[in-house]
């Protein structure tokens, strides 16, 4: 693939595009400095409008992994960048989720000479943006259900993935665990299959090729009724290991908690892989991650250590339940329904939250009663919470773990000053 | 091996005559929008009350048991409802039960399988069970949000409070009354939500329906176990304030 002279690309814009990035990015500058989020969208935004095709141009000679699924596209993104750091080249990304067209335009203008880059994209967003970026690889992580007032159902996204990598020419590292998800890759020309793991059942019960219901046998999933099953995979998760193509076996020894998070790192290594970076070199890389836009960080509070965890989907929530520090610290738990957590709460009855039990729960947010709804039909004790620091007075523990949702975790985080 | 989405809530099989039988129809082909809520509801207004409960996940592999007291069906996007649709007919256990008197309680993608005919994934007419006369096809736009609907009155049920998120319009024949008039949102696409003959009810309510309409699963289970005592009023007070909190958002009263 050609990459052209990194130096040449911004000159070698058309002047339109020039401009659109050089408005777009001042205009990112001043959203920062005014304190509004990290500015990257706006000026992705404003850049759009001056020049509607500037993601194909900024994307032009540049070598592009797409990263999409509904949980964990963050994280990976930021994983892959660090190991592909290794080839000690720039590589542009929109590290903080902005993970729209307008996010990956100022992505790619903040850094006019990264001749790689790694980009997070909203699964809906999926082919539209690997058509415009002409990415070289494309990491398909999970799918399940998630915000499902706004968002597409997920049969009819996975068929939509589907045509667009059968039609495109790039790798796609795929996991090949989710069903559906192998599904969506499994007309692509060039697949990686990934023993990635899958926590969430319950949005794979059937053949997504043929609807009849799947058949499961350990880590196996085959339909019984059409030829659809489980691709053979060249790179497994095994427990805490990796085990590479040529068979061999690592542990993963991440900072990063969590089962979610080790299926992140191997689709991160098997990605690094495609640009030669080698397994031992890119774990080396992974391993010095620590929190991801402020997942996963410890803060102290009055007191109280609270480590964040973000979890905005019922396979997000299963996730979060597993990593939770041991009874009896205690956790607590908040829920919002603003317009990016979905507004429709219904999915908290997807979530079960037995495993609760016996343990001291807070339950914070502004749709804290639908929760508590929930947590009472589940027969888990609970205390309400106004806010955060509520919760750290009333539980006189000198640690919690925290669950929220999507802008529940952004409001905790500017309460804890975004030191995180 | 794992093989379906139930999470030992139910019981394997029905053993007590006693008990109430509470049957989820296909959770794995239907159930998309916390559609165990309704199961986990009803069971614990049942035992509150003191009323042994046994529940059977069904899934679509497996016959449905004739012999349960309530039959809940939950959502699904276009093609799992074709399915669903087609394996239920074929093997006629749901048709039989509501044919002796069971209860059946349909929502959204379930709520028109109940019915005569409903639209496929591209629109093409799909025959459903029939067990009540109504029609489903695809409205022009997708209702979705908060829904507010007073029930008809002969029912005796405080009024609905749930979430919509649906393309579909469905047509009552004789005989079938709404269950409820639309007083915010969508639901049938006439002004009315939902309808119910005889012991089938259907709606396009999730949210989930009956955990925000206590009065509604009180309703079904007093089908089934007659006169219902009250339940302590402290096992009610956050189902109330959530009611109270979801109305209020929408302007409605209580």
């Amino acid at each position: 693939m050609s990459t052209g002279s990194p130096s040449s690309r911004r000159s070698s814009l058309p002047l339109r595009a020039r401009l659109a990035t050089t408005v777009g990015g001042a205009a990112g500058r001043a959203s920062r400095l005014a304190g509004r989020g990290d500015g990257s969208v706006i000026g992705g935004v404003i850049g759009l409008r001056l020049k509607p095709d500037l993601l194909s141009l900024l994307a032009r000679g540049r070598q592009i992994v797409l990263v999409t699924g509904t949980n964990g596209k963050t994280t990976t993104t930021r994983l892959i960048t660090a190991a592909l750091g290794a080839l000690g080249q720039q590589v542009a990304s929109n590290a903080f989720g902005a993970n729209m067209e307008a996010g990956l335009v100022a992505a790619l203008a903040r850094a006019p000479d990264a001749t790689m880059a790694v980009l997070e994209v909203d699964e809906k967003y999926m082919p539209a943006m690997l058509e415009a970026t002409g990415a070289r690889v494309v990491t398909l992580l999970n799918l399940s259900r998630d915000q499902m007032d706004r968002a597409a159902e997920i049969w009819l996204l996975a068929r939509r993935w589907r045509a667009a990598l059968a039609a495109a020419g790039c790798r796609v590292i795929a996991n090949a665990d989710d069903p559906l998800v192998a599904w969506a890759a499994g007309r692509a020309r060039q697949v990686t299959w990934v023993a990635a793991g899958q926590r969430w059942h319950d949005d794979s019960w059937c053949c997504p090729n043929c609807g009849s219901h799947l058949r499961r046998d350990g880590e196996d999933w085959y339909c019984g009724e059409c030829p659809n099953r489980r691709p053979p995979v060249s790179w497994v998760l095994a427990g805490d290991e990796v085990i590479d193509p040529t068979g061999r076996s690592r542990p993963l020894d991440l900072v990063l908690p969590g089962r979610a998070n080790r299926s992140n790192a191997v689709i991160a290594l098997a990605a690094a892989d495609v640009f030669g970076v080698g397994v031992t070199q890119a774990l080396g890389a992974l391993q010095q991650v620590r929190s991801v836009a402020g997942r996963y960080t410890q803060v102290q509070r009055r007191g109280c250590d609270l480590r964040l965890l973000l979890a905005k989907n019922p396979a997000g929530w299963l996730e979060a339940l597993d990593i939770l520090t041991p009874a009896p610290v205690p956790v607590l738990l908040a829920v919002n329904a603003q317009v990016p957590d979905g507004r429709d709460t219904s999915w908290l009855w997807d979530v079960d939250y037995r495993r609760l039990r016996g343990r001291p729960v807070f339950v914070t947010g502004e749709r804290r009663i639908d929760l508590a709804v929930r947590l009472e039909a589940d027969e888990v004790a609970f205390r309400l919470a106004g806010t955060v620091d509520e919760a750290v007075d009333l539980a006189h523990s000198q640690s919690m773990d925290v669950i929220a949702n999507y802008t529940a975790f952004q409001q905790i985080r500017a309460v804890l000053g975004r030191t995180v | 091996m794992e093989q379906g989405p139930g999470r030992g809530y139910e019981a394997a099989g029905f053993r007590g005559p006693s008990a109430l039988r509470l049957v989820w129809v296909y959770p794995d082909l239907l159930s998309t929008y916390g559609d165990r809520g309704n199961l986990l509801v009803l069971a614990r207004r049942a035992r509150l009350r003191g009323v042994p409960v046994e529940i059977a996940e069904v899934n679509s592999d497996q016959r449905v048991p004739a012999g349960g007291d309530i039959y809940l069906m939950g959502g699904g996007e276009d093609l799992p409802q074709v399915l669903a649709a087609r394996r239920l007919q074929a093997d006629g256990g749901l048709a039989a039960a509501a044919g002796r008197g069971a209860v059946v309680f349909a929502v959204c993608a379930g709520y028109q399988i109940v019915g005569t005919e409903f639209g496929g994934a591209e629109g093409e007419p799909v025959p459903g069970l029939g067990l009540l006369d109504i029609r489903s096809g695809r409205g022009e736009r997708r209702g979705v949000g908060e829904i507010v609907a007073d029930v008809d009155p002969v029912l005796g049920v405080e009024r609905l409070t749930g979430f919509e998120n649906h393309q579909g319009m469905t047509w009552r024949g004789p005989g079938v009354k709404p269950l409820a008039a639309v007083l915010t949102g969508v639901g049938n696409g006439d002004g009315t939500e939902g309808a119910y003959r005889g012991r089938v009810v259907g709606t396009y309510l999730h949210g989930p329906a009956l955990v925000r309409n206590p009065g509604l699963a009180d309703l079904l289970l007093g089908w089934v176990v007659g006169t219902l005592p009250p339940i302590d009023p402290r096992q009610e007070d956050l189902v109330q304030s959530l009611r109270r909190d979801r109305l209020a958002a929408q302007g409605a009263s209580s």
